[in-house]
């Protein structure tokens, strides 16, 4: 009987064994590759590249395959091989701004300066099974192409209200201060604007979009539209110290999300509109929309609202969200417990003796 | 491709090192850190395993323990993992190892001066049920305002007529800070106070890295008209016949048998016959 808590050896490496032969599934069928993976469960990839914090789709699409599709355990593979890369340095801030749109859509406005444009968005789809999907077929003739109807990058809706003095306006960064870099950091409350942006952003998708969900259903209302929602690649620049000056690397895909809210003002505030802002790597508009939405809910004490609700929260938002720290915590539990357990056991038995 | 040794690179073992001396400086003070993903999941050791990754030096002997044991999984998967990742020597003989690093447990053999023991925390705030804001708890600490914990342990004893806290019973060390002792047994937690080795305490998860140097005052919490009275399976071992040792109770059958042996099973398989 003894034994049977023993031989914790053997015992791993053939769960391992047995875990490598159910993730390869029915060897007569083919094997999944990194690239179908890519190419295939793109917004799979994109979700394992945001709460992984890393930016890469190859390793995104490995992980997934090796995790079985598991995505906050593919999330996790990505952390720990992130960690362990050295880190040359910042880039510059994303010009967003200047994004090769793939999608840009406003709820605020029925037109607007460079339009509507829908990308390939599940949105107004039926949620019906095609069938046809399950059998192999031929690829999809290649969608229409239209040209923009005015060049250059569409104005954002955010600056269109500021013209107009009816946004607030964000405090002006200080070049001269580095961000925090939760990433070398650990958190601190109270954390700046910039720290719980950089929290929510590798943050849990579902868990963030229960709290949005929550402050829409009145726990925390901020009265939000969408400003703006736009997909596309942005550039990436860099300033190597030996050239002093900024050179571009390359671009990432990007989702990002301008909620406008309503602020009945304050004492020193004119009523205008504040901006809740979600930003992820990749196509994920929920995760950005819900991203925005806690923000602004987080902006909730510096714009004199009253609090108390969840998503108001800033150490109950900030300390949870992650999910690779979750998972562990909560999984963790599976772990053997027996001597705390023996403890609590005796301690039971010595009260309920002393009861009687 | 090829990771560090140990693991972790050097700027970080570097940053983890200069937490620790902090640490070892202010007994009992939680030192956040800024702790890195590992490649095994929060809340299975990555703290300890920081903390060890970053003293741990090629001639270093190292002992993994969980429960007690040296063979449960998650000692065996950690104590492969510094095997993999830093060559180093491993032993299950509590005498023979340098670094011991354990979840869960004290080893019952007196720890000797030179010896580390690094502890795996999963909540290092010993105030998180009363007061799970750290700001708050942060305040507590620095203003050693531990009249929430003291209120708690008379309520228990007013409740249940003893410390309802069979393990993970809250410390105070050299007097000044209020400090857990990571889920070991209250049994343990004698063992602490003045203890030869230094005792070394990391939290992943929670970022935090705490310290007990060798022969600080470690006392448990307590009324002088309660005091500690930690608690232990009133059996004798059934493999080596220990009765000062910590027991684990093993069910061996459905109609109610029990067998109590030795959870440090070092320590049993020295003492059996």
């Amino acid at each position: 009987m003894y034994v049977s808590v023993k031989g914790g050896e053997q015992a791993i490496s053939n769960a391992h064994a047995w875990l490598a032969e159910a993730r390869r599934g029915d060897a007569a069928l083919p094997e999944l590759s990194v690239e179908q993976v890519e190419q295939q469960l793109t917004l799979a990839v994109d979700r394992v590249m945001a709460e992984g914090a890393c930016a890469d789709r190859g390793l995104a699409a490995l992980a997934v395959k090796q995790s079985r599709g598991d995505l906050i355990e593919a999330a996790f593979l990505l952390r720990a091989y992130r960690t362990t890369l050295p880190r040359f340095g910042g880039s510059l801030p994303l010009d967003t701004g200047a994004m090769r749109l793939q999608r840009r859509i406003s709820a605020t406005y029925k037109d607007l300066p460079g339009g509507q444009l829908l990308g390939p968005t599940f949105d107004y789809t039926h949620r019906l099974l095609e069938f046809s999907l399950a059998a192999a077929g031929e690829a999809p003739p290649p969608a229409p192409e239209m040209e923009p109807e005015e060049p250059g990058p569409p104005p954002r809706v955010t600056a269109l209200l500021a013209q107009e003095g009816l946004m607030a306006a964000e405090p002006e960064g200080d070049d001269d201060t580095p961000p925090p870099d939760l990433t070398r950091d650990p958190l601190s409350c109270p954390a700046s604007r910039a720290l719980r942006l950089q929290v929510l952003a590798r943050g849990d998708e579902g868990f963030l979009l229960g709290l949005g969900y929550s402050t829409q259903r009145g726990y925390g209302n901020n009265h939000p539209f969408v400003g703006e929602v736009r997909m596309g690649e942005a550039s990436v620049e860099v300033v190597p110290p030996e050239l002093g000056f900024a050179i571009d690397i390359g671009d990432i895909t990007l989702t990002e999300c301008q909620m406008v809210n309503q602020f009945k003002g304050s004492l020193t505030e004119p009523p205008q509109f504040t901006r809740g802002y979600g930003l992820v790597f990749g196509h994920n508009e929920r995760k950005a929309m819900a991203m925005a939405l806690v923000d602004r809910a987080l902006r909730g004490a510096e714009l004199g609202e009253d609090g108390g609700a969840p998503a108001q929260d800033e150490e109950f938002v900030l300390y949870h969200c992650d999910n690779v720290e979750a998972t562990g915590f909560v999984e963790h539990l599976k772990l053997p417990h027996h001597v705390d357990f023996q403890s609590e056991l005796e301690n039971v038995r010595a009260m309920r003796a002393a009861q009687q | 491709m090829t990771y560090s040794y140990a693991f972790l690179d050097e700027a970080t073992k570097r940053m983890i090192r200069r937490a620790i001396l902090k640490a070892v400086a202010i007994p009992g003070h939680q030192v956040p850190f800024g702790a890195r993903e590992m490649p095994l999941p929060y809340g299975w050791g990555t703290g300890g395993i920081q903390v060890t990754a970053s003293i741990i030096g090629r001639s270093d002997v190292l002992k993994v323990i969980d429960q007690g044991a040296d063979d449960t999984t998650n000692a065996v998967s950690i104590r492969r993992f510094f095997a993999r990742t830093a060559g180093v020597a491993t032993t299950t003989h509590t005498a023979e190892a340098s670094i011991i690093q354990t979840r869960h447990r004290i080893p019952e053999r007196v720890l000797q001066p030179g010896q580390i023991i690094v502890y795996q925390v999963p909540m290092p705030e010993p105030l998180s049920r009363l007061e799970p804001r750290v700001v708050e708890s942060t305040k507590l600490h620095a203003l050693a305002d531990y009249g929430l914990m003291q209120v708690r342990l008379y309520e228990d004893i007013a409740r249940h007529g003893r410390s309802a806290s069979a393990y993970n019973h809250p410390v105070m060390v050299n007097g000044r800070y209020l400090m857990s002792p990571s889920p070991i047994p209250a049994f343990d937690n004698p063992k602490m106070d003045r203890m030869p080795a230094l005792q070394l305490f990391g939290a992943g998860r929670e970022k935090r890295i705490y310290a007990v140097p060798p022969y600080t005052s470690v006392k448990s919490l307590d009324f002088e008209d309660h005091p500690f009275d930690p608690i232990r399976a009133p059996h004798p071992c059934a493999i080596c016949g220990a009765t000062d040792s910590y027991l684990d109770e093993i069910v061996t059958d459905d109609v109610g048998g029990r067998m109590f042996v030795c959870s440090d099973t070092d320590h049993c398989e020295e003492r059996a016959p």
